[in-house]
């Protein structure tokens, strides 16, 4: 049983953390109340965690209930303490680290703004209706495009958008929810 | 049962309904309504402060020596800023307070009013939970959801922000049934999972050389849990530690007891933890204080970790089995399946383990060489024990932060539970005489005796003045050696002996000072006179400020250095210590 027994860190562990990062989609249902999510922004700063993307939104109206999706790179053992710091605040009732619980969706949305005109305009249509992305602004040289799915998908069509005539992007960050049928 | 009334007179509606008897406080314009409310009644009393930290510390003696939770009520802007160090010593130490700060009137909220902070934002980080009231509709509700967060699961400091347009607001004021209450979210876990304890007492079992590891989560327990500890340590046989914070919960008079651990515990129980097979954590939490270095802690030993903080395991310490739940069930199962598994301790097992013990102890790791012409610290210490032995009274003992405190630890004795408050976790210098004061109001026949060093107890001194004006006897009894003595040696230890800014210059005189203030002020700076001027010091009934002026470069020793491991810990006899803690080392606190 000894043989079990791994090093672990803290302010005193004077050797190299030898645990790898992994990148981790939690899940955090919360009382919409005033002040959720500066308690939990400032968890992570001051224990030293770090946020990839953090998306929050009220889901349960009448249980004025919120929803958080985080996003975190961590090791396992940091992994454990984000969680059970995470559910040891009063408003949260619970943490599920989709990532470790098997099959989840991840989607995303971004608005992304390019400018053009020509043949440009065109191939940027054409790369839109590629990835399927919807025009929901336009005028004679530019276009605005709503575009959802996977952030990597997202990355993509940013790339290709670039040499077109991109103008600014904003991404609403990650959503994400597990597969089948079971709730949180 | 609801009945109309002012926001103001909910919380004194509330603190009643709680039982909530004394509370430690400052007024100021935003809290004025809570203190008229609190001028017609009788049943809350008010203890009137001199600072806001003192009244948090005060409340923190209220609490630890209780188990009841401890009351502050400030005003806004600076009354909560200064109740901060306070409000944080708590978290630290798992101490029940709850902290009503008043509010800027929500209509100025954010225009930077007179007095006004963002009290949430500001105690965020440093409690356990704090709330702005900006509903009398929530008052009610929120009022008693405090004391449920803050004395249930791990206690802790809560802060509830009262705008003072809603103190002056009418409401229905209701007491929430404990079921309604409960928040949906909040469920502390206090049963441990019997699987896990049951592995336990396997591990338990087989044991050769075993060690419990106790701390704070005991005492926090309740009483009984102390009690049990004793009763499991009885039927098991084997050795006990604890940290600063569980000293009392097993008594120091038990052949079992091995004395205080970590960094400057006994050398006994430093080594025991290295070297030992099982490990037995009950309410403690691997603090760095503790562990020394952490890849060389404890190397091969199947440790158990039992702890009502789920974020508490695995947290520094990687264990075998954690076991959640609060000290006190968890100890009454172990001792159920303790006694179902067998009726002896395992007193031949682990013989070899107690021999091992013994050559350990009889290093003599707490010895010091005394003095006929200087009084040394350990020794003013032990007398005071001795003295405080003979007292028909209670006795209780609180420190500040530092090398007395260290000394405090290992030459003062405890046998009983809550008798024992010192700041662990924070370290915070200026604990102790406010400490005191909340643990007279709570106490008034005790004897109650604050521990200081000269440096500490200036930080809150001005709570002389409360001592005074309540009639609580506190004993002052301060170690003065001229010296922030704990920096000093640190700069012994790191920088060469380059003593910066670690000296008392300008020393008030303390006889004349507890004069000023209306106490009684003795000086002492004869070993054959100290037994006497203690004597007076206990006989006096009142507040006494006692100046001992003790030797000035002792050494707190034995010491495990920074970076270091158990079983390289500092014995007394070292003579140099400025060659042992490498390049290293010297980065760490």
């Amino acid at each position: 049983m000894n043989a079990h027994l791994q090093p672990t860190g803290s302010a005193y562990f004077l050797t190299q953390e030898t645990q790898l990062s992994e990148r981790h989609t939690l899940s955090v249902l919360v009382d919409n109340e005033p002040g959720i999510l500066a308690r939990v922004v400032g968890l992570f700063s001051a224990r030293g965690f770090n946020i990839e993307s953090l998306t929050v939104s009220e889901t349960e109206h009448d249980k004025r209930l919120s929803r958080i999706t985080v996003v975190v790179i961590a090791t396992p053992k940091v992994l454990v303490q984000i969680k059970a710091q995470l559910e040891r605040l009063v408003p949260v009732h619970r943490v599920h680290d989709l990532t470790a619980e098997g099959a989840y969706l991840e989607r995303e949305l971004a608005l992304i703004k390019v400018n053009g005109t020509g043949d440009h305009r065109a191939e940027t249509l054409r790369l839109a209706d590629a990835f399927r992305a919807q025009i929901v602004d336009a005028t004679v040289e530019s276009f605005v495009f709503e575009v959802t799915g996977k952030p990597s998908k997202i990355d993509s069509f940013i790339a290709l958008m670039q040499p077109l005539g991109l103008v600014e992007v904003v991404r609403t960050g990650l959503a994400a929810i597990n597969r089948g049928p079971e709730g949180m | 049962m609801a009945e109309k009334m002012t926001g103001a007179e909910m919380v004194i509606q509330a603190l009643t309904d709680q039982g909530v008897e004394h509370i430690f406080g400052y007024p100021g314009g935003a809290a004025l309504p809570i203190y008229d409310a609190m001028f017609q009644q009788d049943f809350v009393k008010h203890i009137l402060v001199r600072h806001e930290q003192g009244a948090t510390h005060m409340a923190e003696g209220y609490a630890r020596s209780t188990g009841k939770p401890g009351v502050v009520l400030v005003t806004s802007g600076p009354g909560a800023t200064n109740a901060v160090t306070g409000l944080t010593d708590a978290l630290l130490d798992s101490i029940p307070l709850v902290c009503i700060t008043a509010q800027v009137p929500t209509t100025l909220i954010g225009t930077d009013a007179f007095q006004e902070c963002d009290t949430v934002g500001i105690t965020r980080s440093c409690t356990k939970h704090n709330y702005l009231v900006k509903s009398i509709e929530d008052l009610p509700r929120i009022l008693h959801e405090a004391f449920l967060i803050a004395t249930t699961g791990r206690p802790g400091p809560v802060v509830i922000d009262i705008p003072k347009d809603i103190q002056f607001a009418v409401g229905e004021y209701f007491r929430p049934e404990a079921e309604t209450l409960r928040h949906q979210s909040y469920r502390p876990q206090v049963d441990g999972d019997l699987a896990a304890i049951e592995t336990a007492i396997d591990l338990m079992l087989k044991a050769e050389r075993p060690i419990f590891y106790t701390g704070g989560g005991v005492i926090n327990a309740g009483p009984e849990a102390s009690e049990n500890l004793r009763e499991l340590a009885e039927l098991t046989g084997f050795p006990v530690t604890s940290t600063l914070m569980g000293l009392g919960a097993f008594p120091a008079s038990n052949p079992q007891w091995m004395g205080m651990l970590g960094m400057h515990g006994t050398y006994e129980a430093n080594m025991a933890m290295h070297d030992c097979d099982v490990m037995i954590n009950i309410g403690a939490r691997f603090d760095d204080r503790i562990t020394g270095r952490i890849d060389a802690f404890s190397p091969n030993s199947t440790k158990i970790h039992v702890d009502i903080d789920p974020a508490s395991i695995n947290k520094v310490v990687q264990v075998h089995v954690p076991i959640i739940g609060d000290c006190n069930r968890v100890l009454e199962e172990m001792i159920r399946i303790w006694r179902s598994r067998t009726n002896a301790p395992r007193t031949e097992a682990i013989a070899g383990w107690w021999t091992q013990i013994q050559k350990w102890r009889d290093v003599g790791s707490l010895n010091f060489k005394n003095s006929d012409t200087v009084i040394k610290p350990q020794w003013a210490i032990q007398r005071l024990y001795e003295a405080t032995r003979k007292q028909s009274k209670e006795v209780f003992i609180t420190t500040e932060v530092g090398q007395h405190q260290m000394w405090a630890a290992q030459h003062f004795h405890f046998d009983q539970p809550n008798h024992w408050m010192t700041s662990g976790g924070l370290g915070t210098m200026g604990y102790g005489l406010p400490a005191a004061v909340g643990v007279q109001v709570a106490h008034p026949d005790a004897l109650v005796i604050d521990i200081a060093g000269e440096a500490s107890v200036q930080m809150t001194m001005q709570e002389l003045s409360t001592a005074v004006q309540y009639r609580l006897p506190v004993k002052i009894f301060i170690l003065n050696n001229e010296r922030m003595g704990m920096v000093r040696q640190w700069q012994d230890l790191l920088h060469g002996s380059r003593y910066a800014h670690s000296y008392s210059e300008s020393l008030p005189d303390f006889v004349k000072l507890a004069e000023a203030y209306g106490a009684k002020g003795i000086k002492c700076d004869t070993p054959a006179e100290l037994d006497a001027a203690i004597a007076d010091m206990l006989d006096h009934d009142g507040p006494v400020l006692f100046d001992v002026l003790v030797e000035k470069d002792e050494n707190c020793l034995p010491m495990i250095p920074s970076g270091k491991p158990h079983n390289e810990i500092i014995l007394p006899d070292t003579a140099n210590i400025g060659d042992i803690i490498d390049e290293k080392g010297r980065q760490l606190v």
